[in-house]
């Protein structure tokens, strides 16, 4: 048996995580027979939906809440097997879903509901299933405090991809991340393993992307260009593998599934200081050179 | 023991205990270290020292948290309301009923301080948030025990760390039952000891009992002229009822007693007294002084440790009222005169000349010290766990000779204090009596007299005397032997 990979998908919230890391997996597990768990890390739970072709899948928190205390939760009751051509029952790789959950906005400690939920899986043995290549995490928008670290502490993920665009919050977020990868990479282990730029189009982003990347000491490991084909597979709550496997898009994310697979490439990042990272946006025009007198002053005087 | 005088060996037992730190740690305990005497130089404290201060890490303090401050001290005495600690179980299970603070009533009834009330916090309340579980906490609390007379919500770490609005649920019951409902956001990270704990509490009393206006059931009082409250006496083993009938011998109405023994009527009541009495400056004088402010209220500080104190404390009360108060003060002093007298002759030349080191909270280091003099005893060690300059600053008048002043002392330096001083009784809290008593060393616990109690007031005198006089003159000390005694031998 090859040995278990844990990788993990970061990136600013709204940017595409979800889908392009579903849409990826599903490829490994399709066109690599890659054997598949996916660990929601984000209280929406919309990290396996497109797998389940469900709405959202009952979480491991919510399960815990129901019973009384999360001892009393089983490792059946809270991993689901994926749906059509993800279950186990049918050729190819399987892929299996877990959701963290946690509490509705506004209340409680999300945080700490990612680190619970991480301890049951490891201590009911969903990492030791016979067969599994590869654990992903699919956490939420930025590192904010120590719960959403918990996927690249020692032990856990070793491998991150940060999923980016071309503009600006996304750029800094996935310098951010780095910053967080940097803390965990000398006592844990974790390594920046690549930019995913999902694209927005924005001009010279595939440039901007992989300038962002050699800055942090990566690369940009795929450019996945906009394709309106995935929304309407998600409308479905499918991944585009499973909607159209003869569509291009379906091969980008093959193409981007195999570059996973086959990646050595994993660094400790060098993460930008405010001042590099606002020159490299005016390089590109994403920012626009001011006055030092003009800062804080209002256009109508 | 050399030919130097107490004061240099004193200082010299500073220097030595500061050579075992590494240079950084031993910069800041300096600061926390000195020799105080009663014509101490140092303006704002006593032998100079700083206080106040976070603890250096690494060291075992014998401090606690701003939660101790709050439940522990202020509001868990209150006995008619209840006290839910909110939080995991362990906070409201180790604290519950350590202090000693005597209460009258049917406990479970009418009266609930021994009790351990707690939200019993499990990681779904952490990932969840827990505001839904209080308001089921206090929709319990009512139903089981329909005689309380409001609830207080005494929060534990969590509660700050994941940002539960216990404002809000607190505001939305009261609102709906119209009972008194008190939030503390008492976390036990807050501030750097339990002292916080007492401000935060105090300014919880001022919002919710005063401005509150909470519902007093029965009929209020018809304010005398006479009118006291006693303010910061906790009850402890009995404390504040021995010093009440004092007061009520002199003339006086005792309104209030804050907070041992205490409902939430009384306290609401003690805007109308003429004169707040101050026990323990540290953990009230934030109220006193916004009774002053608010209602007017004058208060001054006292002292009922040993007849000394206690005779200089009664007139100093009795000189704020009239002559027949002020000749009723002198016939209370007259009266117990004898007993002083018959307690003095008994045990001052079983105690004469016996050297003592205190460590304790609150009043006690310097409170304490007149107690022992009385009896012949000397102190030549004392420290605050909490205290702030101005509680050292009233230390200089309460100490009679050169005396080691530890702020926050640690469990390494006052081993090491004692080991250099060996004076014959340690008086101080609960962690550390074993270490002293294992060591052969005479050993009275001071936070909660020991099972005993009480020691204010006249009759609390005798009981002290006679303590110490079991702690020192114990024949089992005649089997066992201080380290110093045995060096040298096999």
């Amino acid at each position: 048996m090859a040995q278990l990979r844990q990788i993990a998908f970061y990136g600013k919230g709204g940017i595409g995580k979800s889908t392009t890391s579903q849409n990826t997996l599903a490829s490994m597990a399709h066109y690599f027979d890659k054997n598949i768990l996916i660990v929601g890390c984000d209280p929406k739970a919309d990290s396996t939906r497109l797998i389940l072709h469900e709405k959202a899948q009952n979480t491991i928190l919510q399960l815990a809440a129901e019973m009384g205390t999360v001892e009393d939760l089983e490792l059946e009751d809270a991993c689901k097997p994926g749906a059509g051509i993800f279950s186990p029952d049918t050729s190819g790789g399987w892929i299996n879903c877990t959701e963290s959950g946690g509490p509705e906005p506004g209340v409680g400690c999300a945080g700490r509901g990612v680190i619970t939920a991480i301890n049951f899986l490891e201590e009911e043995g969903a990492y030791e299933e016979e067969g599994l290549d590869f654990v992903s995490y699919d956490v939420l928008g930025d590192v904010v405090c120590g719960g959403f670290a918990m996927p690249i502490r020692e032990g856990k993920a070793q491998e991150i991809y940060i999923v980016m665009s071309g503009e600006m919050m996304a750029m800094y977020a996935a310098n951010n991340i780095s910053k967080g990868i940097l803390k965990y990479a000398n006592t844990g282990g974790v390594r920046l393993a690549g930019l995913i730029c999902n694209a927005r189009m924005t001009d010279r982003e595939y440039d901007l992307a992989w300038a962002l990347a050699r800055e942090l000491g990566t690369q940009m490991i795929h450019f996945v260009p906009r394709n309106n084909i995935v929304q309407h597979a998600e409308l479905r709550r499918m991944t585009v593998v499973e909607y159209s496997p003869s569509s291009d898009q379906a091969q980008e994310y093959k193409e981007l599934a195999r570059k996973i697979i086959a990646n050595d490439m994993k660094i400790i990042p060098t993460p930008l200081e405010m001042d590099d990272l606002e020159d490299l946006l005016m390089e590109f025009g994403l920012e626009e050179e001011v006055l030092e007198e003009e800062i804080g002053k209002s256009a109508e005087l | 023991m050399g030919p130097e005088s107490l004061e240099e060996r004193q200082k010299a037992a500073v220097e030595e205990v500061l050579k075992a730190y590494p240079e950084k740690a031993a910069k800041n305990r300096a600061k926390h270290l000195g020799v105080g005497g009663p014509e101490d130089e140092s303006q704002k404290t006593c032998g100079n020292v700083r206080s106040n201060k976070k603890t250096v890490p690494g060291v075992m303090s014998q401090r606690g948290c701003a939660y101790a401050g709050s439940k522990g001290v202020v509001w868990g005495p209150v006995k008619d309301m209840v006290h839910i600690s909110h939080g995991p179980i362990g906070c409201g299970q180790y604290s519950r009923a350590g202090r000693r603070n005597y209460y009258i009533g049917t406990t479970g009834v009418d009266t609930f301080v021994t009790m351990n009330f707690s939200s019993d916090f499990q990681e779904k309340d952490i990932v969840f948030g827990g505001d839904k579980k209080l308001t089921k906490c206090l929709e319990e609390i009512d139903a089981l025990f329909p005689l309380n007379n409001g609830i207080t919500v005494q929060s534990e770490c969590p509660i700050g760390l994941i940002g539960d609005d216990i404002n809000a649920t607190s505001k939305q019951y009261a609102k709906q039952t119209g009972q008194t409902i008190v939030p503390v956001n008492c976390e036990g990270f807050r501030g750097v000891s339990q002292s916080l704990g007492h401000h935060i509490a105090n300014d919880t009393v001022r919002d919710y009992v005063f401005d509150g206006a909470p519902k007093v059931l029965g009929e209020s009082i018809e304010p005398t002229e006479y009118d006291v409250a006693i303010i910061g006496d906790y009850n402890i083993g009995g404390d504040a009822w021995s010093s009440r009938i004092l007061l009520e011998e002199m003339g006086l109405r005792v309104v209030a007693q804050w907070s041992g023994d205490a409902t939430l009527k009384e306290m609401a009541q003690t805007t109308k007294v003429k004169l707040n009495l101050l026990h323990c400056y540290r953990s009230m004088n934030y109220i006193s002084r916004h009774m002053e402010k608010e209602y007017g209220i004058p208060w001054i500080e006292y002292n009922f440790f040993g007849p000394t104190q206690t005779i200089k404390s009664l007139r100093k009360i009795a000189a704020f009222f009239d002559e027949g108060v002020q000749a009723k003060c002198e016939e209370v002093i007259a009266k117990y005169q004898p007993m002083v007298d018959a307690v003095t002759n008994k045990y001052r030349p079983r105690l004469e000349g016996k050297q003592v080191m205190l460590f304790v909270g609150g009043l006690r280091p310097r409170h304490v010290i007149g107690a022992y003099e009385d009896l012949g005893m000397e102190v030549i060690g004392t420290g605050y766990e909490f205290a702030h300059d101005d509680d050292y600053k009233r230390t200089k008048d309460e100490i009679f000779r050169s005396t080691v002043i530890y702020d926050d002392v640690n469990e390494y330096e006052l081993e090491a204090f004692v080991k250099k001083l060996q004076p014959d009784l340690v008086a101080s809290g609960i962690k550390e009596k074993y270490v002293f008593q294992k060591m052969g060393l005479p050993y009275r616990q001071m936070h909660s007299w020991d099972y005993s109690g009480p020691y204010h007031g006249y009759d609390g005198f005798a009981i002290f005397a006679k303590d110490m006089d079991l702690a020192i003159n114990s024949p089992v000390w005649g089997h066992s032997k201080a380290p110093w005694e045995s060096e040298g031998e096999a």
